[in-house]
């Protein structure tokens, strides 16, 4: 069965629309913990962080939206995603622990590449532009499964599944057995349901963030609705 | 690349999303080839001198500071007005090399943003220029002459609608084109190679400065002292002294400002350096008069410097610079930049007589915004 995962802005409202998500059908979900320069978001998700930390979701925070989402949220793996200046400023061990012990299975930092602090077990991404030799070394170094940036560019919706998916996948099943999940752009079940057909898990983050805004009915729905958009591979 | 690479001390880095990593390992296999070719140098030397007015002089400023030995290396004279071509233009060579035909920068002052555009002019390459709102609304001459230099000048209305948001969007541009594009830095930040490769670029004020200090003084100054925004006029000079431990190094940044001053070690735009930013490390607000200090980041071989004690920063205020700004024009019939003239307020007080200083750019840009106060 395919993996569907839902990205999430760290709120007070979170913990409720993750379980939202989860009975939607989520099987895992990202919980975005605020920077304030976020080089690789969209306009959707950098003003869902500008008006979290508007909200006073610092690091702090975030840790208890996660523990309280854990509570919320029992069997599904918890995975922040997060920038290094948050890290940096933890303490990198610190936060990494901090985050495990309320209750995260992994982590995703968006601006540390392969290669960089090896020793923080994370979710590596690699991207359209990534050679096979970084594909190769993302792989060794990943946590459980490689996260596929299915186009150059920043997150948010785009009209159409990224044409670079393919390829990507391709040259990623060449050098890894380890589970692709395809994200960035994608935010129908169309598109959702396309990239299931090439990769083993969808990630959707910027319209699911929108969608979020209407409350944990109107997310359920539409999870649900890509849920079964996958399902229908 | 390994993970100690682009390192100064701790400083330095790659903190950037993988789409840009096989990017910036290109740039820098690019520039280690350009900097071993003898006619990439030779082709820099050219343009400096019949392009961009190299080499620019050294002025003795004696009627602003009759009691040292003051010299200004007037950076106003190159073309364009300020240092900020000494990099473009090296960049642009390199882009060339690498095949990049369409650049994208971020600009505070407009100085940069004026040095990319007039390099993209002469190159024949597609230029957009992203900018703070508040900048626009501030340097508007500069924006005017990028528009009559073919450049597409892209406001950025986000948050504090200044240089760090500027840079930010030409990074995501960046991320966006990044088979097509170059992405032209201002300073001597972001990732690696960036803050080496800027430094060397402007290494070019340094060498031509010690030189014209010896022959005017027979002697190396006791001090040299640059304004720091980004830090890459400071570095471009200082480079050519870092070697010499008699000669002390001052950096002057603007008080609201002080990313050495008063920041902390944090990550910001792809390098981790002294920035100003909270306990959890969200980046907070600068403030100056002059937009091109107006940037909570500063260059990891600065931070790196001021640690290891080779270099030592100071601050200037607004009022302080805006008072040395009018007595230099006054005094010497030279109308500085905003940038400098924080460094010119701190001359007076410097223990040292012999002193040589950065005189980054001139201050037609900055007219409106002085008038006003
Ligand atoms: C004249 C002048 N000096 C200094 C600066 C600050 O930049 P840096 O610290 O990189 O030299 C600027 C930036 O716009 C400038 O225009």
């Amino acid at each position: 069965m395919k993996k569907l995962v839902i990205y999430l802005m760290s709120g007070h409202a979170t913990p409720e629309l993750a379980a939202a998500a989860v009975e939607g059908g989520a099987d895992l979900v990202e919980l975005g913990f605020p920077f304030s320069d976020p080089l690789a978001d969209g306009p959707v998700i950098r003003r869902a962080a500008e008006r979290a930390l508007a909200d006073g979701m610092r690091t702090r925070a975030c840790l208890e939206c996660l523990a309280r989402t854990r509570e919320l949220a029992p069997d599904t793996p918890l995975v922040p995603m997060t920038y290094a200046a948050l890290l940096e400023a933890y303490g990198w061990d610190r936060f990494a622990a901090a985050a495990g012990g309320a209750g995260a299975t992994s982590l995703i930092v968006a601006d540390l590449p392969a290669g960089e602090r090896p020793e923080l077990r994370r979710v590596q991404l690699v991207a359209p532009t990534s050679t096979d030799e970084r594909l190769r070394l993302a792989a060794e170094q990943t946590d459980g499964w490689l996260y596929l940036v299915t186009l150059t560019g920043t997150t948010g919706a785009r009209n159409d599944l990224s044409p670079a998916l393919a390829g990507l996948v391709e040259r990623a099943r060449a050098v890894t057995p380890v589970p692709l999940y395809a994200g960035f752009g994608i935010s129908t079940p169309a598109h959702a349901h396309a990239a299931a057909q090439l990769a083993d898990g969808v990630v959707v983050g910027s319209r699911a963030v929108e969608v979020a805004e209407g409350g944990p009915d109107a997310l359920r729905a539409y999870v649900a609705s890509l849920r079964q958009a996958i399902d229908a591979t | 690349m390994s993970s100690t690479a682009g390192l100064f001390g701790t400083y330095g880095g790659r903190y950037v999303p993988e789409t840009l990593v096989p990017a910036l390992d290109e740039l820098e296999a690019g520039w280690r080839d350009a900097q071993n070719d003898p006619a990439f140098h030779e082709e820099l030397d050219a343009l400096g001198r019949t392009f961009a007015g190299r080499p620019t002089p050294l002025t003795r400023a004696e009627r602003f500071e009759p009691n040292k030995r003051l010299y200004l290396k007037r950076e106003d004279l190159l073309h364009t007005g300020a240092h900020k071509l000494n990099n473009a233009l090296g960049q642009a060579v390199l882009a060339r090399r690498l095949g990049k035909r369409r650049i994208v920068a971020e600009t505070g002052a407009g100085q940069h943003g004026v040095a990319t555009a007039t390099v993209c002019a002469r190159f024949g390459f597609e230029c957009v220029v992203y900018m703070g709102e508040e900048d626009i609304r501030r340097q508007r001459p500069n924006v005017e002459r990028m528009h009559l230099l073919g450049a597409e000048v892209q406001p950025v209305e986000l948050g504090t609608r200044t240089l760090k948001e500027a840079t930010s969007e030409a990074i995501r541009d960046w991320i966006t084109n990044v088979e097509t594009t170059h992405y032209l830095i201002g300073s001597c930040v972001g990732p690696a190679p960036y803050p080496e490769l800027v430094r060397e670029l402007q290494a070019v004020i340094g060498r031509e400065a010690r030189a014209q200090f010896l022959e005017a003084e027979g002697r190396l100054p006791e001090v040299v002292i640059a304004c720091v925004g980004g830090g890459s006029n400071a570095i471009g000079i200082f480079s050519a002294f870092v070697a010499d431990p008699d000669v002390r190094l001052v950096g002057v940044e603007a008080a609201g400002a002080a990313s050495l001053g008063t920041g902390r070690a944090a990550v910001l735009h792809g390098a981790r350096s002294s920035v100003l930013a909270d306990g959890d490390g969200q980046v907070t607000d600068a403030h100056s008069i002059s937009a091109g200090l107006d940037y909570p980041g500063v260059g990891p071989e600065h931070a790196w410097l001021r640690d290891s004690g080779r270099a030592d920063y100071v601050g200037a205020t607004d009022e302080e610079a805006l008072a040395a700004f009018r007595e230099l024009t006054r005094l010497e019939g030279i109308i500085p930049a905003l940038e400098p003239s924080h460094a010119l307020a701190r001359v007076r007080e410097l223990d040292e007589e012999q002193v040589l200083l950065c005189l980054s750019g001139r201050g037609d840009k900055d007219l409106a915004e002085v008038l006003a106060h």
